[in-house]
């Protein structure tokens, strides 16, 4: 590829064409302040914080968006820049609620940043904040409050181009340009899946999570109530990131201290949820190859697809609606444990669960609104109190003036606390296929996969769908109908790739038997309740901390936890069994698409 | 400077010795090359406002390489006090549709769109008829290039060459990040042409009497004439084709109502020149140029009320994607407003000028970057009507 040369700042840089000005000050580690843009999306220009002077151009240009050309000559830092980047500054500030001390997002805002760096004083231009903006509540898992939009219209491009469910988009022009819903519906009447990923990439508060520690903290310090905290695989590899730790880091041991001094009754894992997913889905594949295969049965939907992300459940409700018999009818990992706890836990503990209150801390906003889905109440009671982010819990630990880096690391309580590799795996995109293939081979063959370490390479990484196929030789007896089945799988991250999955589906083109489908880009670690920010570097570290969690574990297969076992021998009794069928499998039901 | 005397001309609606489709006949007899450089060595500039050499727009289109390329029509004829666009495609449309031919046939395209303002659907059904004739005749002269309709969608932004593909894409009629430059990618991604109505008129008007003909009219920097649209304060409301290269003071002894205090030339986003200025400025490139919107004020007219319109449209009109013209109008009426109440210190308005020249060099398209020229010019001139 041909390189440009330029010079920014009297430095000469050389850089690959088409590359932005943007980058290329980045290559010289010239850092020029943006806002509008995100190194996932697509560039917008439409800021213009990133302003700089290119030689021979009476106005400034967009850094971010102008391609770097031969021989330009940039200045990031002249007066007619500083000045015009203060006035743009000072204006985003004239137009937002500065309310910042009561802000969710106060410290981790880059407008607060910016305007920190610019010096932003108070009396440059007239307030123009618009009166009597209402936060919209209505949703289970997003609060969008129009008061501390900079209409950067991240949020808008992560919902077209990352997820394309186009839920946000931009009304109206002018003064009264804001970032609308169809019809200017609330978020909870709308197509929005709860992804959170919007959250993820919003610079500042005017898009965050509905937040529920406080109900949380009510709880704790309630003596009648029994708290029960279980936590996602992909949370002890990003948490650390909001206390102190750097990018990538596991935390494990020291989270699970951390929720114990909060004061938790019970700090459980929902790996062994996620274990127990592999068996009921698992299985519940199994019999639909039988169904199809040896029964003849064309009424059986293949290929199955997972249903452990609540955003990807969601989209498929509003935008597929015919074809969701395709979803496996498996609960996610939350709601099984939220099951489990107030029946089995309950149970085994001798508590009664009408004082239980679980709480799910999940990389994830959809997970709120799911702990709040009507039929999610197979125990009798709501199966899940509270669904928290990792953000959340993050919060909570600092509010309790814990010093995380010094803490010491403990392990998960019992029963409901023991995991497998398999388990952790489920953090990352790739990680459910691998679990179930770990799984099911093994049920079918009666070997061990037939990969190295068990780590089934081909379905990592971070494309956004990847395929696979395995080959099933000499099947034991049962399973016999499978020799020589070639069992293909797919993995879709990101729900623009989902949808590309289901229109093959929708053409009755799929050439799969299962695939795996995660509503985030890079699976739970690049969950829309994980620390912000996000890009594919920061997931990408996170993604190989799980990978070293699961290397870490002594048991790397869930039919092999034993507290799997247990549970089937003293309570399930098998997978798919009548007792599975009420507490851990659910329905689904066709929303509206806009 | 020394500027022209005033004096009327009849390029444009005059139709004595000019029929539209002999003209695209007499440039398919030409090399593109020639076509091309006819226009360049014209020194036509673009009619829409903005003044772009309209050869070189050409040349660039023609350049590139590409299955499909566009030639496109700009009728969105928004800016407040113009409306010379609507009359050309009333009554000469023929000379345009050539105008757009004989660019197809220089650039090679094949098809042509002409945008049209929404509230211009009025013309829609004797402009259809026309455009089907006007494309059977190309068809019978051998050239295949076909011009259609794209009703506009009610924005002022829309005008903007990028939100005006943006919106004939569907999308929301926001400008996009230049370049790419519409001749490299333009509507659908594809090398495009987009003239205003009268510079394509004034194409095939070149071609039809020669480069020189033209060149003989109006000045270095501003050649030929220019359709004005003369409205406010005036007996002689209407449209007037004038040689480029007259002072404001000329313009004003023909059409002022004999107490003229000021002329706003180029609309909201243009000049306004007060009277202390009219012998000095000279009305095209080399003074103040305009699209062609010619505002007559006189002595009872407010200029805080002119200002404060112009203000409104553009806070409402801006697409509000970009921060210095969607905060920046907001700021500036505001501001404005305040000091009028004395409710802030008259020295705020300088405050108001620095901020418009952040929107000059920091907007994204022209609409943010033009707001000072009405901004200063007013506030300037008529300061003491800010105040009091």
């Amino acid at each position: 590829m041909s390189k440009i040369k330029l010079t920014i700042d009297g430095r000469k840089v050389q850089i690959e064409q088409g590359k932005t000005i943007l980058d290329a000050a980045k290559k010289i580690n010239v850092k020029i302040p943006t806002l509008c843009y995100h190194e996932d999306l697509c560039v917008a220009g439409n800021c213009r914080v990133c302003v700089v002077e290119v030689a021979g151009s009476r106005a400034l240009q967009a850094s971010c968006a102008i391609p770097a050309q031969e021989g330009m000559e940039i200045r990031t830092n002249t007066p007619k820049v500083r000045n015009a980047r203060k006035d743009i500054i000072a204006m985003l500030v004239s137009e937002h609620n500065t309310q910042c001390t009561t802000c969710y997002r106060s410290t981790n805002c880059e407008l607060q940043t910016l305007s920190a760096e610019y010096n932003i004083d108070n009396n440059r231009y007239l307030s123009i904040l618009k009166p009597n903006i209402e936060v919209d509540r209505s949703s289970w898992s997003i609060e969008k409050d129009d008061s501390k939009c900079v209409r950067c219209q991240r949020c808008v491009r992560t919902c077209s181009e990352l997820q394309h469910v186009n839920a946000l988009t931009v009304s109206h022009k002018g003064k009264d340009m804001k970032i609308s819903t169809f019809h200017d519906l609330p978020l909870k009447d709308v197509v929005c899946t709860n992804c959170g990923q919007c959250v993820n990439r919003c610079p500042t508060g005017a898009l965050t999570e509905r937040r529920y520690f406080d109900e949380v903290w009510e709880a704790i310090g309630d003596p009648t109530k029994h708290v029960v905290m279980n936590t996602a695989p992909s949370v002890r590899v990003a948490l650390g990131e909001m206390l102190g730790y750097p990018v990538g880091t596991r935390v494990t041991g020291k989270m699970v201290t951390a929720m114990r001094r909060l004061g938790v009754d019970s700090v459980l894992d929902t790996d062994f949820s996620a274990d127990l997913t592999i068996l009921e889905e698992g299985t519940e594949l199994l019999v639909r190859l039988k169904k199809a295969l040896v029964d003849k049965d064309d009424t059986v939907k293949l290929p199955l697809l997972t249903s452990c992300s609540p955003g990807w459940v969601k989209f498929c409700e509003h935008l597929y609606p015919d074809h969701l018999g395709h979803l496996s009818t498996c609960k996610s990992p939350q709601q099984m444990f939220g099951a489990l706890t107030k029946t089995y836990y309950a149970d085994k503990k001798g508590i009664d669960p009408k004082d239980i209150v679980s709480v799910a801390i999940m990389p994830c906003a959809a997970k709120k609104f799911e702990a709040n889905r009507g039929e999610m109440k197979d125990s009798g009671f709501q199966d899940i109190d509270a669904g928290l982010t990792t953000r959340e819990l993050g919060h909570m630990i600092r509010q309790t003036g814990l010093n995380f880096l010094e803490l010491e690391e403990s392990t998960y309580d019992s029963i409901m606390g023991e995991s497998t590799g398999a388990g952790v795996i489920f953090g990352a995109t790739g990680g459910v296929m691998e679990a179930a293939l770990r799984t099911a081979y093994e049920i079918v063959t009666g070997r061990e996969v037939p990969f190295a370490d068990l780590n089934i390479t081909a379905v990592r990484g971070m494309e956004g769908i990847r395929e696979a196929s395995i080959l099933i030789e000499d099947a034991v007896p049962e399973w016999s109908f499978l020799e020589g089945v070639e069992m293909k799988v797919a993995v879709a991250h990101g729900l623009i790739n989902a949808r590309e999955i289901m229109d093959q589906i929708a053409a009755g083109e799929s050439p799969y038997h299962f695939i795996e489908v995660m509503a985030c880009p890079g699976g739970c670690i690049g969950g829309g309740g994980q620390p912000i920010p996000t890009n594919e570097e920061i997931r990408k570290a996170r993604v190989a901390a799980i990978y070293e969690e699961d290397m870490n574990m002594t048991l790397r297969k869930s039919h092999e936890n034993p507290e799997i076992q247990t549970i089937y021998k003293d309570f399930l009794k098998e997978p798919l069994s009548h007792v599975s069928h009420n507490l851990l499998h659910t329905t689904y039901r066709k929303r509206q698409h806009y | 400077m020394k500027s022209k005397k005033l004096q009327r001309v009849d390029f444009i609606f005059d139709c004595a010795g000019c029929e539209p489709i002999e003209v695209v006949k007499k440039a398919l007899k030409m090399s593109r090359e020639e076509v091309v450089s006819s226009i360049i060595e014209s020194g036509l500039k673009g009619r829409g406002g903005a003044g772009f050499p309209t050869g070189m727009k050409w040349k660039f289109a023609k350049d590139e390489v590409a299955d499909t390329k566009y030639v496109i029509c700009n009728a969105d004829e928004g800016e407040p006090g113009t409306f010379k666009d609507r009359e050309i495609l009333d009554v000469v449309p023929n000379k345009v549709l050539s105008g757009m031919a004989i660019c197809a046939y220089a650039i090679g395209s094949k098809e042509g769109i002409i945008y049209l303002r929404g509230e211009y659907n009025f013309l829609l059904p004797k402009l259809n008829g026309q455009i089907d004739e006007f494309n059977n005749n190309l068809s019978k002269i051998g050239l295949d290039f076909a011009v259609s309709i794209r009703s506009g969608s009610g924005a002022y932004i829309c005008g903007e060459e990028t939100a005006l593909f943006e919106s004939m894409e569907g999308r929301r009629g926001e400008p996009r990040n230049k370049p790419p430059f519409p001749t490299k990618s333009g509507y659908n991604g594809k090398p495009t042409v987009i003239n205003n109505v009268e510079t394509l008129v004034y194409t095939a008007m070149i071609i039809n009497m020669g480069v020189e003909e033209f060149k003989a009219v109006g000045t270095m920097d501003s050649r030929g004439s220019k359709v004005f649209s003369v409205s406010g304060d005036t007996p002689k409301a209407g449209i007037h084709e004038l040689e480029l290269g007259l002072n404001v003071a000329d313009f004003v002894e023909e059409f002022g109502d004999g107490d003229t205090k000021a002329v706003q030339v180029g609309g909201a986003s243009g000049h306004c020149v007060p009277r202390k200025l009219f012998k000095e400025t000279i009305i095209g490139f080399e003074g103040i140029p305009t699209g062609g919107s010619m505002m007559i004020f006189n002595s009872t007219r407010s200029m805080f009320n002119v200002l404060n319109d112009y203000l409104e449209f553009f806070a409402e009109e801006s697409c509000g994607q970009c921060t210095p013209c969607r905060i920046g109008t907001q700021q500036l009426i505001k501001g404005v407003e305040q000091v009028k109440r004395g409710e802030m210190q008259s020295e705020y308005l300088d405050q108001l000028i620095k901020l418009t020249e952040t929107m000059k060099i920091a907007s994204k398209c022209g609409l943010g970057q033009s707001v000072a020229n009405s901004f200063s010019s007013i506030v300037t001139n008529f300061r003491e009507e800010m105040i009091y």
